[in-house]
């Protein structure tokens, strides 16, 4: 992306076309991008066929987040909603690699 | 009398243009890159798309949904967050990043170099605490390795002084010490655990800039199969700072997006990232219909995800630190809309 200040340029290009990262299924995606090298297409449908849903739910929020909990993928929390017995991250991220096939 | 939109010039102010004026900067915009780069203009479809989000006098644009696309960055962090791990954990769970990177601030590899233990060392906390992908970056920063700042002769200087010889062998011998220097720093944090490596602004010095990153990541890529490698480019054009060196016998000096995404891609890289800068004394639509001209080739010849740079001063995206979301937002759209592009 590029350098700015956080409201001006990571939160504007989020709202405006990010995957939502950890909020949906972005981070996966990214994963397969970054590590295989695969186009995006590609990647979004891999992820789908992986978690069981359809493309178009990829970057929605409210159904990826009940996904993640059920695969323990890791997920956001905020203070009234919180989840102690979610994986770590470390636990979380071996679950994603099984997942998606990554070394 | 036409109504006036408010819209952006290059540096972030204000301006306000009729629909026929932001019209008229569109086209402006891509007939500039088409006849810089020989390539062909948007077409008439694109154009008048791009005008609909210019027009707008919406505070806010998007992509529709479910056309949202990759975001990875080049520096996640700022010094109000806390350390730089806090920073990266907030990215996560509360900016809805899709990656983020750790990132020393003497962005640089030949500085990180002198202080990798401290950097591996954050990379293992940061892994331990971060879900999302992290992957570590830094400049390939070729100057540095010029005197004053290294050892080779300062080609900077040896050029205007018509010492061609003198200046070429300089490049040739930093090409050599920054390649060792990238590839001994990104395997130090391959190991330590960062999901991938980001060559940023590569080609800022020349074409041995861009010379010593496609080197590296070649032979990253073959000590480590599994890494992701990101080469971002600093410029649209790449300087023929030498004008002779050759990758896999493409001459770099003056390559394009397209270009320099074949040459990234076969060294190895993973993501390529173009990046046209901005003219910040024209419109953010004359910026954003130039730089989707130059960076539309690559993506017919790009056989691994594209991200282009949208952040401060490239791609259309104003350079100012502090860039206002309307224009920001556009951009944003604007790159995933006409390029379908695989990130940003």
């Amino acid at each position: 992306m590029g350098s700015g200040d956080i409201f001006g340029m990571p939160v504007a290009h989020a709202v405006a076309s990010g995957m939502n990262g950890l909020r949906a299924a972005g981070d996966l995606v990214a994963r397969l991008e970054m590590a295989k090298g695969m186009r995006l297409t590609e990647a979004k449908r891999t992820v789908a066929d992986a978690l069981g849903v359809g493309v178009d739910e990829l970057a929605d929020p409210l159904a990826m987040h009940e996904v993640r909990g059920e695969l323990r993928l890791g997920r956001v929390f905020e203070a009234e909603t919180t989840y102690p017995h979610d994986p770590s991250p470390q636990e979380a991220k071996a679950n994603i690699r099984a997942l998606l096939g990554l070394a | 009398m036409e109504r006036r939109i408010v819209t952006r010039l290059g540096d972030g102010s204000a301006v306000a243009l009729t629909r026929s004026q932001l019209r008229e900067e569109l086209e402006e915009g891509t007939r500039a890159a088409a006849t810089r780069a020989r390539v062909p203009e948007l077409r008439a479809d694109e154009l008048e798309h791009l005008l609909d989000i210019f027009a707008s006098g919406a505070r806010f644009t998007a992509v529709d949904i479910g056309d949202e696309v990759v975001l990875s960055f080049d520096g996640t962090g700022t010094p109000q967050q806390g350390s730089r791990v806090d920073a990266l954990v907030q990215y996560e769970q509360c900016l809805a990043a899709d990656s983020c990177e750790l990132y020393h601030i003497d962005y640089s590899y030949k500085a990180v170099k002198t202080v990798v233990g401290g950097e591996q060392q954050a990379m293992k906390e940061a892994q331990e605490r971060v879900i999302i992908p992290v992957h570590y970056g830094a400049q390939p920063d070729l100057g540095r390795y010029s005197c004053p700042d290294g050892p080779c002769g300062n080609w900077s200087e040896l050029l205007p002084a018509m010492h061609i010889d003198e200046a070429r062998a300089a490049q040739e011998e930093a090409v050599e010490l920054a390649v060792e220097d990238m590839v001994h720093v990104a395997g130090a944090l391959f190991e330590a655990g960062a999901d991938g490596l980001n060559f940023d602004t590569a080609g800022a010095a020349g074409d041995a800039d861009l010379l010593a990153t496609l080197l590296a990541v070649e032979r990253l890529r073959a000590a480590y199969p599994a890494m992701g490698i990101m080469v971002g480019m600093a410029a649209e054009v790449v300087l023929g700072t030498h004008g002779e060196l050759e990758f896999h016998g493409t001459r770099l000096a003056g390559l394009k997006p397209e270009g320099q995404c074949r040459v990234a891609q076969e060294a190895g890289a993973t993501i390529f990232g173009p990046a046209v800068n901005v003219n910040t004394s024209r419109s953010v639509a004359w910026n954003v219909a130039r730089a989707l001209t130059f960076m539309k080739p690559c993506m017919d010849v790009a056989r691994i995800p594209v991200h282009a740079n949208v952040g401060m001063g490239v791609g259309g995206v104003p350079m100012n630190a502090f860039s206002p979301v309307d224009a920001v937002s556009r951009c944003s759209r604007a790159c995933v809309d006409i390029l379908k592009v695989d990130g940003l």
